[in-house]
């Protein structure tokens, strides 16, 4: 049986009819239409789905979209404010911290929520703080290095 | 002097739209009316399929077709095959396999419904009467007489049996001091992409000239399309395939697979559109492997270290069946066994072998790095064996760079090269001679450090086309539009690499423009020139290269018009800051933009010239590019647990010339982690019953950011006379330099043990066990 | 990717959720569904009815009580990690948090539904047995309490009845003169325990041990407490050659786990090495 829920998604409230059984990830690509989010596994290893749910990090192919009822929601699309880029997503394009792409989105939210926690993390701190994020194209060097901008960036 | 934008970091245009979530790959385009499909999978790894039932899947609301191999029998061709060698066995395979599924994954039904869920939901309906059939997944033991046969008809499991040699080989062994053997195994590896396969596609039937599009995440669309035309018997013109976002492909997307031709075909039959995007199990399942080889190493040395002769036997596990390049793949290990070192006298036989697995094909590297590393191993084993420096031994045997260009046994003619150089840089960065110390004070105490070397040397930018099975070539269209602003157009379809920004460095500097002024398209079939793709380290050397000669075209033509306008010679104009004026007399100028203007309004044309600013390029080369260069990596092993941590990864690349030092440096990265990846932790493991026990990232281990050091890069530059930008293509060479530089080092970590070879990965299970097994037998042994 | 259908339910009390739990039969508690909707992507979990607790506030606290620190079932991994009354009072699960998972899942992700799951790599196990933890499960009819080594039965199987809701962890707050520390090899891939061993042990001025648990994950179908190690420490001074000579009976008595990421043996090996550090950290911590 479908179900209501209530989100404020990057600021905007909205309301929708859901199955259960909706994964928050499809509700945001498929039903909100924020293609943003990616899917890159199916275990709640790759992190590329990943959003901030009530400002915390998560995995958005591991929540059902029930769950996030009255929950508001982040999602990449809604990182930069009045058009100007959020430091992360500043880091990432000025230290070349993405080549295809694809893991960037969920990275980013990753860095976000790693500076939201520590303002000033060491080389080794960010590392275990993208254990949820996987990425093929990079070999992370250079996001460690876009996080470390943005660290910078947004103590200054 | 307008800034010179090659050799710069400079920032991609790309990223914009990734970093803000606007960019669209295949999912994230949304179709109305989009039907989804979902694939049932066989669950074995070798059976004889009895019955298929979907009559319940078809019951379900929702669900508007399910289709098995009787539905497409007769209708769909069998996937081709390109990459092929004389003399092979050719199985035929389908989108969808009826009567026989010889792995586990592969596709026996499809359904088509109007949600995702459903089409989920539907496959739990369908029931499958499976014989099953023994299974084979060894190569050594399909080999053996008495195996299971994944084809009764062949009467072997051997595919096919390919040689190359030169030189004398059995007189270089009979000269030899002695004979260095080694049994290396090349494990199999998935790619990875984090973005899986995905395929859309909208028929938009017109009566009688109906026209396909195809969105699918691929690094070749115009080879898609050639092919999606030929098995669904359309019109090539009527087919429109596009590669839009691509989220990554590291070779996995250098083919193309029955899903590419079976959703085109839904979407004609149904009269829908309908979109496929595999699931990360299918992926592992079933986009291609890569590696899987077995060598047996004889090197034919002399006391003083100098290899004289190197015979290889390959057995190259297949899978059950060829994807577009597969046979192909271990020819470049045989192409390339010679190295940076000359070896006069080598033969390697390839013996291409069925299992009950997943195909391999093209993975990064693709067939280079299993040459690298069955060279550097053994160059490592010769050291060892004769008690010399790995230094030592690839300084005696490397090619001098007075040799260049030079000719190798296996009939390759390098370029361009200075092995020497990047080794001692890289020697220098590491502080060699000081770790070497380090390394023996510190086995006194009983720790185990250490130092792998590994020199390599790849052949990429392919290729002339008579030696690449796709084509070697590559287009490029430079369009200067009437207001100044450029479109370039790429054959070089990318999907990571970032050829928006590198390419439009190239035109950029050219016609003395920003980049802002640049545009890069690609990808769509129906926007530009056929092309071949990205793979083998290529864009910048071969559609880069394109972009170049078209650009010059362009130039040419530009400069006829603004000769005419500033009524000068056209010898001598210079293009700088926007503007075209002779070079000793700046005052006297046109802009680029009233050049254009002028081309386009036509209203006075030069003497014999047309309207217009655009001009095509398709550049052929005439050989492949041979990037090289040395990594070292330095590691400390726990002899307790066996647990590696790095202390150290230095690399020394030669790309030749760098149009970009950031996505260099990018691709150097990326290359190295997944190099390391398969030196540490990367395989995929089939039990003896054909069951893939590596299915997810929950048992398939791509290396996460903790597990990676820190990389220090370094470059030395040697251009090569191949291409006139003088770039040779690194896209590879991290993934080629790296895996046997790690396992060097963890091996020499274990030297003084004794310790001569542990086959990748080298999980610490194994090193603890082989340190286990020889410590206390030997006891510790300092080596001189 | 796709879970299968169900019917989902939101009670806002406990009792709501204990008597949707005796009214539904194949029914499964949500708490984070960071173990169960993995299962149910997979299908390998395909429950009628979800019933979701994450609403219910009262499963969600961090608080000192009667010498006892008091956990509600639904505090995530991530309020553990950043507690400061644990870092205070029992430093052992405060170290544990952040080796679960990632940041992403241990925002999500509860105590009591990892213990719940029983997952045989599962860290809280380890650190629960060593803190001496008391399980308090409640059903319609009324609560229980479980020592945490009677609550870990069999792989992914706990002592909890279809009809009951793991509530509260208690953990009594360790004495002066306590140490404690979490050793772990990651399952490269999941991230899971190969081993994880959780130690804590409080020594008397003379440095003779007065107490002493250490738990073990990853090795065994389910977590345990290593007696073996425990009885050679007690009551005897401590030093670096006995912790280690201990440490041998890690593996004692267990049938080790085994499969493509480690053996039997090397798992077991691990349990012995990771005993050794883990002592020596806590002891070191004194």
């Amino acid at each position: 049986m479908k179900q209501v829920i209530q989100v404020t998604i990057n600021g905007k409230p909205r309301q929708d009819e859901v199955e259960p059984r909706l994964l928050l990830v499809h509700y945001l690509r498929d039903v909100v239409g924020l293609t943003g989010t990616h899917i890159g596994c199916e275990t709640s290893i790759c992190g590329a789905c990943t959003v901030l749910l009530n400002g915390a990090a998560v995995k958005s192919c591991t929540i059902l979209a029930v769950q996030a009822n009255k929950g508001e929601i982040v999602t990449i699309e809604g990182l930069a404010t009045n058009g100007k880029l959020h430091p992360v997503q500043e880091g990432f394009w000025e230290r070349h911290g993405l080549q295809c792409g694809f893991c960037t989105p969920g990275m980013i939210m990753a860095g976000v929520q790693i500076l939201q926690r520590n303002p000033n993390p060491t080389e080794e701190q960010i590392r275990e703080g993208l254990e949820g994020n996987l990425c093929r194209c990079t070999g992370y060097q250079h996001i460690v290095e876009a996080i470390q901008y943005a660290a910078q960036k947004m103590r200054t | 002097m307008a800034t010179k934008l090659i050799g710069e970091r400079i920032k991609r245009k790309e990223d914009p739209r990734l970093i803000t979530g606007t960019a669209s790959y295949v999912d994230d385009i949304k179709l109305p009316n989009v039907h989804h499909v979902a694939f049932l999978r066989s669950i074995y790894g070798h059976a004889k399929i009895n019955k298929i039932d979907v009559s319940e899947a078809r019951k379900l609301p929702g669900v508007v077709a399910v289709l098995t191999h009787d539905d497409i029998k007769g209708v769909l061709k069998p996937m081709p095959c390109v990459g092929g060698v004389p003399d092979m066995h050719t199985p035929e395979h389908y989108p969808l396999s009826g009567g026989k599924v010889r792995f586990v994954g592969e596709a026996i039904a499809a359904v088509v419904a109007n949600d995702r869920y459903v089409a989920r939901d539907a496959l739990d309906l369908i029931n499958v009467d499976y014989e099953p059939l023994p299974v084979v997944v060894d190569m050594e033991k399909a080999l053996e007489k008495g195996a299971p046969l994944l084809y009764e008809e062949y009467g072997e499991n051997r595919g096919f049996t390919w040689k190359i040699s030169g030189g004398d080989i059995d007189k270089a062994f009979q000269e030899a001091d002695r004979v260095v053997k080694l049994r290396l195994v090349n494990q199999r590896v998935a790619p990875i992409p984090l973005e899986t396969r995905a395929v859309l596609a909208q028929y938009q039937d017109r009566g009688v000239e109906g026209e396909l599009t195809v969105w699918t995440s691929t690094q070749i669309p115009h080879g898609i399309r050639t092919s999606i035309a030929g098995m669904l018997n359309l019109p090539e013109h009527r087919v429109r395939v596009i590669a839009p976002e691509v989220g990554g492909g590291f070779g996995c997307k250098v083919d193309f697979y029955g899903e590419e031709v079976l959703i085109p075909y839904l979407a004609m039959k149904l009269k829908v559109p309908v979109k496929w995007v595999e699931g990360r199990r299918e992926n592992i399942q079933a986009t291609d492997h890569g590696r899987d080889q077995i060598n047996y190493i004889e090197a034919a040395v002399k006391n003083d270290g100098t290899v004289v002769g190197l015979r290889v036997k390959v057995l190259a596990d297949m899978g059950a069946y060829y994807q577009l390049l597969s046979p192909v793949i271990p020819t470049l290990t045989g192409l390339m066994m010679c190295g940076p070192y000359k070896i006069s006298n080598v033969s390697m036989e390839v013996l291409g072998v069925f299992t009950n697995k997943m195909a391999t094909d093209a993975y990064r590297g693709a067939g280079r790095p299993e040459a690298t590393y069955l060279l550097e191993r053994t160059m490592d084993a010769i050291a060892a064996e004769l008690n010399l420096d790995p230094v030592e031994v690839r300084m005696k045997n490397f090619i001098q760079p007075n040799e260049f260009p030079y000719k190798t046994a296996t009939g390759l003619v390098y370029d361009s090269g200075n092995y020497q150089a990047a080794l001692q840089k890289a020697l220098d960065h590491v502080g060699y001679t000081k770790l070497r110390e380090e390394q023996k004070k510190l086995r006194e105490q009983g720790q185990y450090v250490g130092i792998g070397i590994s020199s390599y040397v790849e052949i990429c930018a392919f290729g002339p086309s008579a030696a690449t099975a796709t084509g070697g070539w590559e287009s490029a269209t430079v369009r200067i539009e009437p207001t100044g602003k450029v479109t370039v157009l790429t054959g070089s379809s990318p999907h990571g690499q970032g050829q928006e920004t590198t390419f439009a460095q190239i035109v950029a500097d050219g016609l003395g423009l920003t980049m802002e002024d640049i545009t890069v398209q690609h990808g769509d079939t129906a926007v530009v020139q056929y092309g071949i793709g990205t793979f083998g380290s290529r864009a910048t050397a071969v559609g880069g290269t394109a972009v170049y000669l078209a650009l010059q075209k362009v130039k040419e033509k530009a400069t006829k018009f603004a000769a005419h306008m500033l009524k000068v010679d056209s010898k001598g104009l210079v293009f700088r800051d926007g503007k075209i004026f002779p070079e000793n007399n700046p005052e006297k100028s046109v802009t680029l933009t009233e050049v254009a203007l002028a081309a386009y309004l036509a209203k006075d044309l030069p003497p014999d010239t047309e309207p217009g600013l655009v001009a095509t390029a398709f550049y052929e080369p005439k050989n492949f590019t041979f990037p090289f260069g040395t990594h070292i990596a330095v590691v400390d092993i726990d002899p307790e647990t066996g647990q590696i941590k790095f202390r150290r990864y230095v690399a020394v690349d030669d790309c030749g010339n760098i149009i970009n030092m950031l996505t260099v440096h990018g691709q150097v990265h990326g290359g190295i982690a997944q190099g390391l990846g398969q030196a540490l932790y990367e395989e995929v493991v089939y039990d003896e019953n054909g069951q893939l026990l590596t299915g997810s990232f929950m048992d398939y281990c791509i290396p996460k950011a903790h597990h990676l050091p820190k990389f220090e890069l370094d470059y030395t530059v040697t251009p090569t006379n191949v291409n006139p930008l003088g770039v040779k293509g690194v896209g590879e060479a991290g993934t080629i330099g790296s895996t046997p530089a790690v396992v060097n080092a963890v091996i020499d970590a274990l030297a003084h043990l004794g310790v001569r070879n542990i086959d990748m990965p080298l999980k610490p299970e194994k090193i603890w066990k082989t340190i286990k097994e020889h410590a206390p037998k030997k006891g510790p042994i300092i080596v001189a | 990717m796709i879970p299968a259908a169900f019917e989902y339910l939101v009670p806002t009390t406990l009792d709501e959720a204990l008597s949707a739990l005796s009214t539904h039969t194949d029914a499964k508690i949500l708490a984070g569904g960071h173990s169960l909707i993995p299962a149910m992507k997979l299908r390998l979990a395909s429950p009628k009815y979800l019933i979701d607790i994450s609403r219910i506030s009262d499963l969600n606290y961090v608080r000192e009580s009667g010498g006892q620190i008091l956990i509600g079932a639904g505090t995530t991994h991530y309020q553990i990690e950043s507690s400061t009354l644990l870092k205070e009072k029992c430093p052992l699960l405060t170290e544990t948090a952040p080796y679960i998972g990632d940041v992403q899942v241990r925002n999500r992700g509860t105590l009591g539904g990892s213990l719940a799951h029983a997952d045989p790599a599962a860290d809280w196990p380890a650190a629960i047995l060593a803190v001496g933890a008391e399980i308090n499960v409640r059903s319609s009819r009324g609560e229980r309490t479980l020592k945490a080594e009677d609550f870990f039965v069999d792989m992914m199987t706990t002592a909890l009845q279809p009809n009951e809701i793991l509530t509260e962890i208690r953990i009594p707050i360790p004495p002066q003169r306590t140490g404690s520390a979490y050793e772990k090899v990651k399952q490269p891939a999941s991230g899971f325990a190969l081993v994880g061993v959780a130690v804590q042990i409080t020594l008397d001025t003379n440095r003779t041990c007065q107490r002493v648990q250490v738990g073990i994950t990853g090795l065994a179908p389910k977590p345990f407490r290593a007696i073996g190690v425990e009885n050679m420490l007690k009551g005897k001074v401590i030093n670096d050659q006995l912790l280690a000579q201990a440490a041998e009976k890690a593996a004692d008595g267990v049938d080790p786990l085994s499969d493509i990421h480690a053996s039997a043996e090397y798992r077991s090996h691990l349990a012995r090495v990771h005993t050794k550090r883990a002592l020596q950290r806590a002891v070191s911590r004194i």
